[in-house]
């Protein structure tokens, strides 16, 4: 039986972690991730899992291990945030490029500098080229629900593809939510028993990774690459529509939320996600022609839901919680024009909550009420804002 | 190489190798400008040229010194700069 | 905007006071009796002795918003000098009300900070928590005053799932003590 639990987010990765039960977890404390393995390291000490804890010195070593214990045939795991993934760049792209299928929660936080430990999503927007699959959670429960399905969409055979479940520094990851925790025989049952599609300990099969590639080579690796990735398309719904069967709670690529007939729809990622349906609810009870698309998958990105979601309305408004220095918008915004590539429809990006600035329902109200006269004027210039800066 | 190149979809994924031991198919001898010649009569087995080469391009057969792999070898020289006995000589290609 | 059936309390504290777990406790003792919850701590470079605040939500319907509690109807504050340098009152609901760890009175404490009678109550947590628990940690027995205040859940349920709770986790001493004190702040909460 499910129980219902009052867990802060972190706790919620841990509880899911320790249902996976994974062969080898490496973890290294990076404020605000430090909690969660905290308490999968409880769960460590009092022999709920059999894994191998592996205490490593820095997280360019905590993604080093995981390489080497997916690549010996492990399921492998570890968790970070910020500036501990900065650390793991070099290893991110192993870990993609030789198809592991790592499955790493990443509890998203502002880069220094400024030294800052709170929420925004600049570390994973930076890394969304390295060939992860990076899955956003709105709440605890989702973060519990993506880390378990992200063990299938990472091993399954078409992808064989690290996966990201990131989760909002702070908001989600201290703040105590109700969660529905399945029953650890039920997320056994549906991640089922690894069986990696190559292993090192295999002394019948004796293979090599990691070799070097030249230019009559690396191309046709790159390439094959994407196959992995692009399959994830499909995989992702499938896994989602299965847990939904299961437990009650399906997931696709992208969340609609009064879409039908908006004229002015908002993009969000995260926990701001969820602040939107309640500020969407309250304008839709007052008549306004407003809606939400929620993006579940980062990367892939999902061009055509969100054409198909999108090319409904007559205005588009972003909110990203990150900048892309130099370039036109934030990260996904960018994507969003690029997914509406073609149709003439205003798109404006908000960039907001940088370093933990809260953002209030009444800014969310704002920017949707310009989307609305975005609807009107067709008009999307300035085509950025930035929420609440002070000039 | 005179091998055609794979496409990206006959490939193992991740850059993987999964045949073991395919070095031998990559031939290094044609990298050679000068040769290493085995003097038989010179030779005392002692096996130096086989402890040193890099790439076991030195065939040994019951313990003996039998010559060298030509398609493997690539003409470093080490083993003629080992041998304590001269028993084997570099010459131009 | 409307907040439809939900209750938001922000809490008040310096670091080390467990204002933190108050605004948790509240949350689990409440979705224990079948509510949905959030408690959020707003954390910075807190050291101890540093204010900081905490949110709790209780509703009767799953809780979507995530933003941080700017109107709430209940203000608890967990040590008084913190009236002198936090603007407790910022954004509280009209009808909100503000329970202060004090020895002071109710209607001394709302004049300063400029309410209407029947929108503060006090009690002196501290001295309760010294007695009761042996220690200056007012955040349980604030809870129980917040109870009693508020109507937000009984102090036997408080009681009970304190026990439930901390039982094997603290020993009995301790957690009679807390239990002690939630209800004595209950009794000697004052209100005008």
């Amino acid at each position: 039986m499910a129980e219902r639990m009052a867990l802060t987010g972190n706790e919620a990765v841990a509880y899911a972690m320790m249902q996976i039960n994974p062969d080898v977890v490496a973890a290294y404390p990076i404020t605000p991730q430090t909690a969660l393995m905290q308490k999968f390291a409880d769960f460590v000490a009092d022999g709920e899992v059999d894994t191998q804890f592996v205490l490593v010195e820095s997280e360019h070593s905590a993604m080093s291990a995981v390489v080497g214990a997916a690549a010996a045939g492990a399921r492998a795991m570890t968790a970070t945030a910020a500036n501990g993934l900065a650390l793991m760049w070099e290893i991110l792209y192993i870990a993609a490029s030789t198809r592991l299928p790592i499955v790493m929660p990443v509890v998203n936080r502002a880069l220094s500098a400024p030294i800052n430990i709170l929420c925004d999503h600049s570390d994973t927007m930076g890394a969304r080229d390295s060939g992860w699959i990076q899955l956003f959670s709105e709440n605890a429960q989702e973060a519990y629900d993506n880390t378990i399905q992200a063990v299938r969409i990472a091993e399954h055979r078409d992808v064989l593809t690290p996966v990201m479940v990131t989760l909002d520094g702070f908001i989600i990851s201290h703040g105590l939510e109700v969660v529905e925790v399945l029953d650890k025989e039920a997320v056994q049952d549906f991640v089922g028993e690894y069986e990696p599609a190559y292993t090192l300990l295999d002394p019948e099969h004796p293979i090599t990774f990691g070799p070097i590639d030249f230019s009559d080579y690396y191309m046709e690796h790159k390439r094959s690459q994407v196959d992995g990735i692009e399959a994830a398309r499909r995989v992702i719904p499938e896994v989602g529509r299965e847990f939904g069967k299961r437990f009650g709670r399906s997931y696709g690529m992208i969340e609609e939320h009064g879409t039908d007939g908006a004229e002015a729809l908002l993009v969000a990622l995260g926990s701001t996600a969820g602040s939107a349906k309640a500020v969407v609810d309250d304008m839709r009870e007052r008549g306004l022609p407003v809606g939400l698309v929620k993006i579940r998958a980062f990367r892939p990105f999902p061009y055509e839901e969100l054409r198909e979601a999108l090319g409904k309305a007559k205005a588009v408004a972003v909110m990203d919680r990150s900048i892309s220095f130099g370039a036109q918008a934030g990260p996904l915004a960018l994507e969003v024009r690029s997914a509406l590539y073609g149709l003439s429809l205003p798109v404006r990006d908000y960039i907001y909550g940088l370093g933990g600035r809260n953002i209030t329902l009444e800014e969310i109200e704002d920017i949707l009420q310009e989307a609305l006269e975005m609807a009107k004027t067709k008009e999307a210039e300035p085509l950025v804002k930035y929420v609440s800066v002070r000039e | 190489m005179s091998e055609e190149l794979k496409g990206y979809r006959e490939l193992p994924i991740g850059g993987l190798i999964v045949e073991p031991g395919n070095a031998v198919t990559y031939r290094t001898g044609t990298w050679r400008t000068f040769r290493p010649v085995w003097h038989e009569d010179k030779c005392i087995h002692c096996l130096f040229c086989w402890v040193y080469c890099p790439d076991a391009a030195v065939q040994v057969k019951d313990g003996k010194m039998t010559g060298f792999d030509y398609e493997h070898c690539k003409g470093c020289g080490i083993c003629a700069h080992e041998c304590p006995r001269d028993a084997i000589t570099m010459e131009k290609e | 905007m409307s907040k439809k059936g939900m209750v938001e309390v922000r809490w008040h504290s310096r670091a080390g006071q467990g204002g933190v777990t108050a605004a948790k406790v509240l949350a689990e003792t409440s979705m224990a009796l079948g509510k949905f919850v959030q408690a959020i701590p707003e954390y910075g470079a807190e050291r101890e002795g540093a204010p900081v605040k905490a949110y709790t939500r209780i509703s009767d319907s799953p809780i979507v918003v995530h933003t941080q509690v700017t109107d709430p109807d209940y203000v608890v504050v967990l040590d008084e000098t913190l009236l002198d340098i936090e603007d407790v009152t910022e954004g509280l609901a009209p009808e909100g009300k503000v329970i202060v760890n004090t020895s002071k009175s109710p209607e001394e404490v709302r004049k300063r900070l400029g309410l209407e009678p029947g929108q503060v109550a006090t009690v002196d947590a501290t001295s309760i928590s010294i007695e009761c628990i042996g220690r200056p940690i007012p955040n349980t027995p604030m809870i129980g005053a917040l109870a009693r205040v508020t109507g937000l859940l009984s102090v036997e349920e408080l009681a009970e799932d304190f026990r439930k709770k901390f039982s094997g986790k603290l020993s009995d001493r301790v957690i009679e003590g807390n239990v002690r004190a939630i209800q004595k702040a209950a009794e000697e909460v004052r209100t005008e």
